[in-house]
């Protein structure tokens, strides 16, 4: 039973009709970091309270929720929003990406292909792509006003310079529709890619207080050189427990001895090949519950 | 011959104060103007005023254009000015840190105004980044050094590089060689008057050190109180100073 102390999905009304006023130019112009007045949530910044505000905003009560953190479903941060939605909310939830009409997400893509019915909402920790080099805000804004993005080479031109590749593996730059600049969050630049997408992506940043989007179909290209081309590169292995080849995987700790192995960061699209009857050369090996570190 | 920048009745106050006031001069392709006088005597004022970096209160600022000619700065677009500012001019700083990304290697710092017109190559970018620490001297070896591991006058040609890499027409300069030990200017000094030359440079440069505009300028204006009081040569204004604020400026700097 929702409790009846809070509002559907936590948020006022008239809240959330200024976060859709935002997420609605945020999609009218895509790309572009729209302002808007984030609210203190029962959560501390940096476990999503801009991706929580957007979803609050998006669903409804026939929504079905997934919420994933670096991929997986049951981590702590995922699974209290979760929680907090089936009870502010009392929308159904599921970890199957298929399944779910909103997803909220912390660094990662699924990586089964999402749809148009489908809603992708990042959280984002640092909106602006240009202020690792440019601290005023004045600044960016102008640059971005002016598309004055020579900035954003110099930061890859000093990744070439220093590793002899664009060393940039997380919140790789894109350029959106031809037009803005921006960051895509710290998702590995192996799923840039997908940011191509049929599903409508929506990006939320609490404490920063900005939202932007990615319309379906948007053309979404990452920032490279000519000579130095992106490279959306992955870990030369397949999944130790579903042998897929052309997923994203961490690196796990499977003992104290210094075994490890390497499995899906999407547990959800690992879970659902093994039901296929895919193996790994692992498939039989449980992981211990250790933290894992994600890998490029 | 049509004058590179041409400014007419240039003035700026700051509330009552006044900065600058009613300034009006010509600078031909190739020519470099020092601008002298005393602190507080508007130098730095009108000098921000001409590059965009100050809104003047009245006044036109024509600069001769690669594309259309001559057209009044003050009244191009904010885009129009700021492409110009990375592409036909150039501004040094008399501080580095004001003209330098200190967290950002010296290639980078080279780099960037290529890369801001369009450069998407990383090998020719460095290149040319390379051959311009080669012309003012610094080390190709400290191309990927930040410029905080670098020595005053070093920073300042770095800052220098960075912005002629563009191949820009018009240099604007204030106070280069401020805050450098003496023998250290001297090189600086050399070095900016083999790149005028060579790249056929013009340049206007801010400066209370006599020392600079008599190496550099060919022309001079005396600034005092906002106002130019006297303008010409460089040797004729230094050698047969007409009004008695420059007499006395110019038998200052011989008593030092
Ligand atoms: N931002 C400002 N606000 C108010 N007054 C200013 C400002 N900047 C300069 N002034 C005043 O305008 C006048 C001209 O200053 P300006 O900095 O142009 O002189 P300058 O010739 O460059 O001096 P210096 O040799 O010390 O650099 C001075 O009276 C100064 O106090
Ligand atoms: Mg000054
Ligand atoms: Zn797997």
């Amino acid at each position: 039973m929702t409790d009846q102390a809070y509002n559907f999905a936590y948020l006022d009304e008239q809240t959330k009709r200024m976060i859709r006023r935002a997420i609605l130019k945020g999609v009218a112009v895509p790309g572009y970091q729209v302002p808007f007045a984030s609210r203190e949530m029962p959560m501390p910044y940096g476990w999503g309270t801009g991706g929580v505000q957007v979803s609050a905003a998006c669903l409804t009560p026939d929504d079905t929720l997934k919420v994933i953190d670096q991929g997986a479903d049951d981590t702590t941060n995922a699974v209290s929003i979760r929680k907090f939605f089936e009870k502010t909310a009392e929308v159904a939830v599921t970890e199957k990406t298929s399944e779910a009409s909103v997803i909220q997400t912390r660094h990662r893509i699924p990586e089964e292909p999402l749809t148009e019915d489908q809603i992708l909402v990042y959280q984002v920790p640092i909106p602006e792509p240009l202020r690792f080099l440019e601290p005023s805000e004045v600044e960016t804004r102008k640059m971005h006003s002016l598309e004055e993005y020579g900035l954003m080479y110099v930061k890859l031109y000093e990744d070439i310079s220093r590793h002899g590749e664009i060393a940039t593996a997380y919140a790789y730059p894109v350029k959106v529709e031809d037009r803005y600049v921006m960051d895509p969050s710290p998702i590995p630049k192996f799923d840039n890619p997908k940011m191509e997408s049929a599903a409508l992506q929506l990006f939320g940043a609490g404490r920063e207080q900005r939202i932007y989007a990615v319309p379906p179909y948007t053309k979404v290209v990452s920032l490279d050189f000519e000579d130095h081309p992106f490279d959306p590169s992955k870990a030369p292995h397949p999944c130790a427990l579903c042998g897929a080849e052309d997923s994203y995987l961490d690196e796990v700790i499977t003992d104290d001895r210094g075994g490890r192995m390497f499995v899906c960061s999407d547990t959800d699209f690992c879970a659902g090949r093994r039901a296929a009857g895919f193996t790994g050369e692992m498939t039989n090996t449980r992981p211990a519950p250790v933290d894992t570190e994600a890998m490029a | 011959m049509t004058p590179l920048l041409n400014v007419r009745d240039l003035t700026k106050a700051y509330g009552g104060r006044i900065g600058c006031a009613d300034v009006s001069f010509s600078l031909y392709p190739g020519e470099v103007l020092g601008i002298v006088g005393e602190s507080g005597s508007g130098k730095s004022t009108l000098l921000n005023c001409l590059a965009g970096h100050l809104p003047p209160d009245t006044g036109e600022v024509i600069f001769d254009t690669r594309a259309d000619g001559p057209r009044d700065v003050l009244q191009m677009s904010e885009p129009e000015r700021r492409m110009l500012g990375r592409t036909d001019w150039a501004f040094v700083h008399q501080n580095p840190r004001d003209g330098l990304r200190m967290r950002v290697s010296a290639g980078g710092n080279v780099g960037e105004r290529l890369m801001a017109v369009g450069a998407r190559h990383y090998g020719e970018i460095r290149e040319q980044a390379l051959d311009w620490l080669d012309r003012v001297e610094i080390a190709g070896e400290r191309v990927d050094d930040r410029p905080a591991a670098f020595s005053g006058g070093m920073q300042q040609r770095l800052q220098i590089a960075r912005n002629l890499v563009t191949g820009p027409r018009l240099i604007f300069m204030d106070e280069p060689t401020g805050g450098l030990d003496v023998s250290v200017q001297a090189r600086l000094l050399d070095l900016l008057r083999g790149l005028v030359r060579q790249m056929g440079l013009s340049a206007i440069v801010v400066t209370h050190d006599l020392a600079v505009v008599r190496l550099l300028a060919d022309r001079l204006m005396v600034m005092k109180d906002g106002h130019v009081i006297e303008t010409g040569l460089t040797d004729q204004v230094l050698d047969d100073p007409q009004a008695p604020y420059t007499q006395l400026l110019v038998s200052s700097v011989l008593q030092v």
